[in-house]
């Protein structure tokens, strides 16, 4: 089977969680890779070194630069011709793409696959990570979005892929950019950090998320996320969400701070190596998925960490 | 100009759903459903537009078991002017529902269509995106905020990183996030006005839809569970772990 990968760049880096769709794709079959926007001339050359690669389709053209999903979709569609399957992870881009190019192709999408069983089929997570569902597909091609968190990150070296120019320009029929607010951090981005300091409403304002949560995450080179409380009650910006309706992730250490561990919370973060729960209420359902506990308040437990490290 | 808001029935978000035992499913009998949370922000951001003077008239669908009327009867008492219900007791993929819809909107010839980002039972996040390359039109997908402006809508969408604005020839297609508004209650003399406001039942087959799926579900089962660890007495003892973990130095 040739597949056909999204892959996922700022253009400069290539994203990790293209490198875990890649591991995604080699349990389907041959490799193939396409890189879209304008001056990527270095990300696909980067692209070409990722561990077991094949060839790298390279649209250069600045009507792919924000990846509209009216002009990336079409441009991909034609790439399926001589593909069996699309994978992209499941990233805002890659959501908002591959729907979009399943339906051109008219085949059902299998969204945020955990793993890949053979045979045509997948699992994934429904119910909001409550029941992890097997499903099998039997459409003619495969359109399949995957969720970084379940698959190891290929090697950034070590390929040969080569690279080949995919003709023709794309519309973005009835699309334009406008803006972008991007917020910048110093601090690893939360789907790729190694460890996670993440806090929840018992933080109380914006200024302790400040004082509290950003010293140790410093101290620790962490990632900050939050908890939709903490996000709705304005504490941090929205991108900081961890959970099932924010941000999926599994670090090497998660350490929730006054956060409770709501359902919705847990299936953003259950799949972390260790978690780190520091909450004041004993009976927080946090407690039930921890690896270790600690009962008490934040305000002084939090900074006596900060300052033992 | 006309908006057109799906809105599909599903379990009550504070309901914990449980895996059945033979495996083919999640329990539903006997348990509370509701409007999707996504669908309601959809119908609420549909209702506002009304409200501005920029829609005239709000049509919900729903697609799904003839208890689905429930559904759209809450959205008409949330404001939304009438409804159409597509009946079928068959699992509808959200291919199929994007073919339904595309023929509705032929029929109806929306302005906008709202959907929710996704529903919250089978977690697809794929309709609206279909929609979308069905109709051959733009869309603006994980909205934070919808600004209509002449023959064209504004979208401000959550992306990963922060927010992104696009701006869409109309009719667009536009799929909710969480934080576009908060959705009204219904009030009781709404609830009682929504009973008599139109609605029409229909089939799949009426819009000449095949709805076998195409997707086989082999079975269903409990994620694996994490089990509590240790708990620590105090700071001292979480920073020797950390240390031992390698976590610090």
């Amino acid at each position: 089977m040739k597949t056909l990968v999204w892959v996922e760049h700022d253009t400069g880096a290539i994203k990790d969680a293209t490198l875990a769709t890649v591991t995604a794709a080699s349990k389907l079959g041959e490799v193939h890779l396409i890189v879209a926007g304008s001056n990527v001339g270095d990300v696909a050359e980067a692209a070409t070194k990722i561990a077991g690669v094949g060839k790298v389709h390279v649209a250069d053209d600045a009507v792919y630069d924000h990846v509209l999903p009216e002009a990336v979709a079409p441009m991909i569609v034609a790439l399926m011709g001589h593909h069996d399957a699309f994978l992209a992870p499941a990233t805002a881009n890659g959501k908002n793409i591959a729907p979009r190019v399943a339906a051109l192709l008219d085949v059902m999408q299998i969204s945020e696959i955990l793993s890949v069983e053979g045979d045509g089929s997948f699992t994934r997570p429904i119910y909001a990570g409550n029941a992890i569902a097997t499903v099998k597909s039997s459409e003619a091609k495969l359109v399949v979005t995957v969720r970084a968190t379940g698959f190891e990150k290929a090697a950034r070296e070590g390929g040969s892929g080569t690279i080949e120019a995919v003709s023709g320009t794309g519309e973005a029929n009835g699309s334009s950019f406008v803006g972008a607010e991007i917020s910048k951090s110093e601090r690893p981005e939360l789907t790729s950090a190694k460890i996670i300091v993440s806090g929840g409403r018992a933080l109380q304002n914006s200024e302790n998320f400040h004082t509290v949560i950003e010293p140790l995450a410093d101290k620790l080179g962490a990632g900050v996320g939050a908890s939709r409380a903490a996000v709705d009650a304005g504490y941090v910006p929205n991108d900081y969400q961890v959970g099932q309706t924010g941000k999926i992730v599994a670090p090497e250490v998660y350490i929730a701070v006054g956060i409770s561990g709501a359902i919705q919370h847990l299936a953003g973060m259950k799949d972390s190596k260790t978690i780190i729960a520091i909450n004041k209420d004993e009976d927080a359902p946090i407690f039930q998925v921890a690896d270790i506990g600690l009962v008490g308040d934040l305000f002084k437990i939090v900074p006596e960490l900060t300052g033992k490290l | 100009m006309k908006v057109l808001v799906p809105v599909k029935r599903v379990i009550d978000y504070n309901v914990k759903p449980r895996v059945k035992m033979d495996g083919t499913g999640v329990d539903l009998a006997n348990v509370k459903m509701s409007m999707n949370p996504f669908d309601e922000i959809a119908v609420e951001e549909a209702i506002r537009l009304r409200e501005k003077g920029v829609a005239t008239e709000v049509i919900v669908v729903s697609i799904g078991p003839a208890k689905a009327q429930e559904t759209c009867r809450t959205a008409l008492a949330m404001g939304a002017d009438r409804a159409i219900l597509v009946t079928t007791d068959d699992t509808v993929e959200p291919l199929a529902v994007a073919k339904i819809l595309k023929a509705i909107a032929d029929e109806e010839q929306p302005g906008l269509v709202i959907l929710g980002k996704q529903a919250i039972d089978d977690d697809s996040n794929q309709t609206g995106q279909m929609l979308a390359a069905l109709m051959g039109r733009p869309q603006g997908t994980f909205a934070s905020k919808v600004e209509v402006d002449g023959d064209s809508v504004t979208v401000t969408r959550e992306v990963d990183g922060g927010l992104e604005t696009v701006k869409l020839a109309m009719p667009a297609i536009v799929t909710t996030d969480l934080r576009l508004n908060e959705p009204r209650y219904a009030s009781l003399p709404n609830i009682m006005k929504a009973k008599s406001k139109p609605l029409a039942n229909k089939t799949p087959a009426d819009y000449g839809v095949d709805t076998t799926p195409r997707i086989e579900t082999v079975k269903v089962a409990e994620p694996p569970k994490r089990t509590a660890g240790i708990k620590v007495a105090d700071v001292d003892e979480l920073v020797a772990k950390l240390k031992s973990m390698g976590v610090a130095a």
